[in-house]
């Protein structure tokens, strides 16, 4: 397994090995699916939304559709409005979509595709239904990374459908980041808990964890739906959560509609989502029901029963830039030692939090931002580690060194299937990852400690 | 004999059709008219296929990337693949597609092999690139991939941007090829080059054959030799070929190119017979290596007992040596013992249910063989990126119209190897095969084997599968990932026959074992009938008095 890897770092420059990161219009897809009714479509060659729909069905095992403008060389020679109009025209008549919501990719970006003017072209001509949108996001593959493409695909949405009239309403909007349906569920109940009414953008919750109902519903009943978007712009406030995926769109709002935002981390662990908790209570003026300062002590009487097993083990976690700043959070909580932290996704912010959260338990931690899972090997080769935490590639990692224990948590994860059902955020995330921690732990020793320290009970 | 005849409860065929394309745009439909096809065995009508995609459409296909890397070149698990471009496209494709490669296949029983496919190697272009041009990049990474890994070999594939601003791959592959001193493969395979994953295929094909084929002419030390083109090991399927052809005692020279290496494909030339699996990914290069090297080709079919059975009785007789033949039929003999057993049990639960299969480029038309085993009913086939060869049949070939996006695809000039053309077969040897009606490089594509009055759709988008579900309810559909839960939402399961939903192999005895098993599960389970709550039962007095029943009878 992964038998080519050197222990010895060489510094590289121009080639990736094994990447953290992938392109920016599968996260534009992602974040499209959780508007109401919206079909996605990708500009360019056929084979971008091919891969893309088939990524995230492999991780949400659930349907994916979204339409293509399926260049071919002519269009790359003269350029996307034809393909961009016939597959308007025939994604309404066929598909009859509420939103069309447009990214581009890196062949559409080359030529130099203008999409405004092409949305525009198309409205002019009548050829867009009464009532229908069509919004689009520039995405090229070749600047940031896949949680860039899901940030500009929710800046946008914005930008064309949040509108204000004047009169603020009751309700705050909730930005959750690139987080699965578990997640955006989880925080909308944890919202319902305290009493607070919002809009979460995008949501993609009753859209890809369905039902087995034996019926397919291309629009499924969730998604943020179009009237919410547009009454975004009334709302009391804007809580963002990730600074990588919410920052931007909660910043546009602010700019579109004057609502004030707040930015937190993922609400991931106890602090996370004490943050979460403590900036939605202020911002609706709402007391925190019992309820949930009871979930919260449960989650605390876990960490206090479990902390003798985390105590002092070393961990190296990679994935997306929020999501792997929450997740070092939640294991400085509860004593663990974040070793090795690394994104593939660029960004200088990441390499400071990332410091700033574990400098008392772990200030020689190599901390790395657009780094690569090749990388993240060699050094652990080199400082070994007790667990590794990142998406389903770390998996032959895990099994080159000696069957690491590994958890699963990100995106994307494609040979397992809970994510989409248990969440990561909130303190019942917590609770349901500290325990996946603990049975990796656990399994691990219990398959390989000597038979004298086999123990029946701990 | 016709579907509906067979069927009653079925509507009539047109009218299926009808509901398909009635929703279309006038423009769209005229295009879907021409691949939606009403099948009739004896003059297959002609189908529109290997055209392009209506935009806006929920197509299955992929790209020309795609089919080149992930199909054709990808499974060469002893040489570094290093992808040009942006990092989506080798991100995508990494470890995604199913060919199994086993890294002590490549120690040749010397040193400990690297399965290299477990890395994703990319220049991952940024905007810097797409301004000032990757090729700077791309030699820089090619030295840093040679500083880590050094293989044998690198092929270097480039992305939709790289044909865009103008980096000359090949010229960077010859300056490193000197350098390094080992052969480095530029493929110009940018996603929008063709209509499909087809074009991708295409260029492999010829960047295998002029750059891999023939750099080693050891002669191999089995008594008859062959190369099986067309066969990635999907699940292991190449494995359980090996297998067969091991018991019967035929050498498999390299095996284009599931598990195999790339010292096997460079020698692969010295075989005395190409067998063909899929058709349409590989034919070209059975063409040209019988224009250069005089190695005949024909097409079998591993997929399948049955088909297995005939495609070994093909190749004896080929070598037409009486002690293989007679091993051949004593291995079918001892396969099939086991292969009848499994059928007998699958049957009564498999027989007279319907099934309808839209993949690749040859495996619509191989399964129905498998589905054919268990008397299962193909109502509607078809492929992802076929041409009209793989459904009407090799005969058309000459009637092909080459439209632009084709003439995009090179078409090497081949001719006969000055010194290494050795024709495996006499004039007279030919005649006599001719005669007895043993064909060679032939193939009589799909809609010759389906019934008549089944439905024959190219490329189906998502609106024709939801009708073709609504109305035929099939009782299992064999497609991708794309497609499997929209499927299976609709309350009908779905295989998958790109990545066998991780199971397999398929292919051979064993194979086929496995396939009729997994099927009889999956038309079988009960997941399907608990789709409806207690609570949500039409109430009846069968339902009141069965709520006193133990809760647990039938989970």
């Amino acid at each position: 397994m992964l038998d080519g890897t050197n222990a010895t770092v060489c510094e590289r420059t121009a080639l990736r090995i094994n990447p953290a990161k992938t392109c920016q219009p599968i996260g534009a897809m992602y974040a499209a699916l959780g508007i109401h009714g919206c079909m996605p479509h990708s500009h360019g060659s056929q084979g971008c939304c091919a891969y893309h729909r088939s990524h995230l069905t492999r991780h949400f095992k659930e349907p994916v559709v979204a339409t293509t403008s399926s260049f071919t060389e002519g269009a790359s020679v003269f350029g996307g409005l034809s393909n961009m109009t016939t597959a308007l025209s025939n994604i309404f008549s066929i598909y009859d979509p509420e939103v069309v919501a447009v990214h581009t990719t890196c062949l559409s970006e080359v030529i130099g595709d203008d999409l405004p003017m092409m949305i525009k072209k198309n409205i002019a001509e009548g050829k867009i239904p009464e009532g229908k949108h069509v919004i689009h996001a520039n995405t090229p593959s070749f600047v940031g990374s896949h949680v860039t493409g899901f940030s500009t695909m929710v800046k946008n949405t914005i930008k064309y459908l949040s509108g204000k009239t004047g009169e603020t309403s009751d309700s705050v909007n909730i930005l959750p980041g690139y987080v699965d349906p578990s997640d955006m569920r989880e925080l909308k109940r944890i919202a319902a808990e305290l009493g607070v009414k919002i809009t979460m953008l995008p949501d993609t919750s009753d859209v890809l964890d369905q039902p087995q109902t034996g019926v397919y519903e291309m629009y499924p009943k969730g998604g943020t739906k179009v009237s919410e978007i547009q009454a975004m712009g009334d709302a009391i406030a804007t809580l963002a959560c990730g600074d990588f995926a919410s920052k931007e769109a909660a910043e546009e709002l602010e700019k579109k509609c004057i609502v004030p935002f707040s930015l937190i981390d993922l609400p991931i662990g106890l602090k996370g989502t004490d943050t979460f908790i403590d900036t939605l209570r202020r911002m609706a003026a709402v007391p925190v029901p019992a309820s949930i300062t009871l979930e919260r002590g449960r989650l605390l009487d876990l960490i206090s029963d479990m902390s003798q097993y985390f105590h002092g083990k070393k961990v190296a976690i990679f994935g997306d830039p929020d999501h792997v700043v929450g997740v070092t959070q939640l294991l400085v909580e509860i004593g663990m030692i974040p070793t090795v932290v690394i994104t593939g996704t660029p960004g200088k912010r990441f390499e400071r939090k990332i410091a700033e959260i574990v400098s008392k338990v772990s200030p020689d931690a190599h901390i790395e931002a657009n780094a690569d899972i090749y990388k993240l090997h060699q050094i652990i080769k080199n400082r070994k580690v007790d667990l590794l935490m990142g998406n389903t590639y770390g998996k032959h990692v895990a099994r080159a060194e000696g069957n690491l224990p590994f958890v699963r948590f990100g995106f994307p994860i494609m040979d397992r299937t809970g994510h989409r059902l248990f969440p990561l955020v909130g303190y019942r995330g917590a609770m349901y990852y500290l325990d996946k921690i603990l049975d990796q732990l656990f399994d691990k020793a219990d398959r390989e400690v000597p038979e004298e320290l086999f123990e029946l009970i701990q | 004999m016709a579907l509906n005849e067979t069927d009653l409860s079925l509507p009539p065929v047109e009218e299926v059709r009808e509901e398909m394309l009635k929703l279309y745009p006038s423009k769209t439909r005229r295009k879907r008219e021409k691949q939606i096809i009403v099948n009739d065995p004896d003059s297959p009508k002609e189908i529109g296929a290997n055209t392009r995609t209506v935009p806006g459409i929920i197509t299955q296909r992929g790209c020309t990337y795609a089919g080149c890397k992930g199909v054709v070149i990808g499974p060469i698990g002893d040489v570094l693949h290093l992808t040009h471009g942006p990092i989506g496209c080798g991100y995508y494709s990494w470890l995604s597609r199913r060919n199994l490669t086993r890294a002590r296949d490549f120690s040749h029983g010397k040193e400990k092999g690297i399965n290299y496919l477990q890395y994703c190697l990319s220049t991952d272009m940024t905007e810097n690139e797409i301004v000032y041009g990757g090729e700077k990049k791309l030699e820089a990474a090619i030295e840093e991939a040679w500083n880590e890994f050094k293989p044998k070999a690198m092929v270097i594939y480039a992305t939709c941007p790289v044909g865009l601003i103008g980096d000359d791959i090949h010229a960077v592959a010859r300056r490193m090829k000197e350098k390094l001193g080992i052969n480095i493969v530029a493929l110009s395979c940018e996603g929008y080059r063709g209509v499909s994953q087809s074009a991708g295929h295409h260029i492999a094909n010829n960047k295998v054959f002029t750059d891999m084929v023939g750099l080693d002419d050891t002669k191999p030390t089995g008594k008859y030799n062959i190369n099986i083109l067309g066969e990635y090991n999907i699940g292991g399927d190449a494995w359980e070929i090996h297998r067969i052809f091991d018991l019967v005692g035929i050498n498999i020279v390299g095996v284009l190119s599931g598990a195999v290496s790339y010292d096997q494909i460079c020698n692969c030339h010295t075989a005395d017979l190409n067998v063909v699996m899929c058709h349409r990914s590989i034919n070209y290069m059975a063409e040209m290596m019988e224009t250069k090297y005089g190695i005949p080709w024909f097409k079998i079919n591993f997929i399948g007992a049955e088909s297995t059975g005939k495609s070994l009785r093909k190749i004896a007789k080929y070598f037409g040596d009486k002690g293989l033949i007679d091993r051949v039929e004593e291995v079918i003999a001892a396969e099939m013992i086991d292969v009848r057993a499994t059928l007998e049990k699958v049957k009564p639960i498999t027989t007279g249910k319907r099934v309808a299969l839209f993949v690749g480029g040859s495996r619509a038309h191989h399964y129905q063989d498998l589905f054919g085993e268990m008397e299962m009913k193909v109502v509607s086939a078809g492929y992802e990126f076929a041409h009209r060869d793989d459904y009407e049949g090799r005969g058309v070939l000459p009637s092909i119209k080459v439209d632009a996006d084709s003439r995009n695809i090179e078409e090497l000039e081949i001719e006969a190897d000055p010194v290494r053309y050795n024709p495996r077969l006499s004039e007279e040897r030919k005649r006599q095969f001719a005669e007895e009606g043993f064909a060679f490089k032939d193939y009589e594509g799909m809609m010759r084997e389906m019934n008549k009055e089944t439905l024959v759709i190219d490329d189906i988008s998502h609106h024709e599968l939801e009708k073709l579900i609504e109305i035929y309810k099939p009782a299992v559909i064999g497609s991708g990932i794309k497609d499997k839960y929209i499927v299976e939402k609709m309350g009908v399961p779905c295989k998958q026959l790109h990545s066998y939903d991780y199971g397999g192999p398929y292919a051979g005895f064993k194979g086929a074992i496995n396939f009729f098993e997994e099927i009889a599960r999956m038309v079988s389970s009960p997941v399907w009938s608990y789709v409806t709550a207690p609570w949500d039962q039409p109430a009846s007095p069968a339902n009141e008095t069965s709520s006193s029943e133990p809760v647990a009878e039938g989970l």
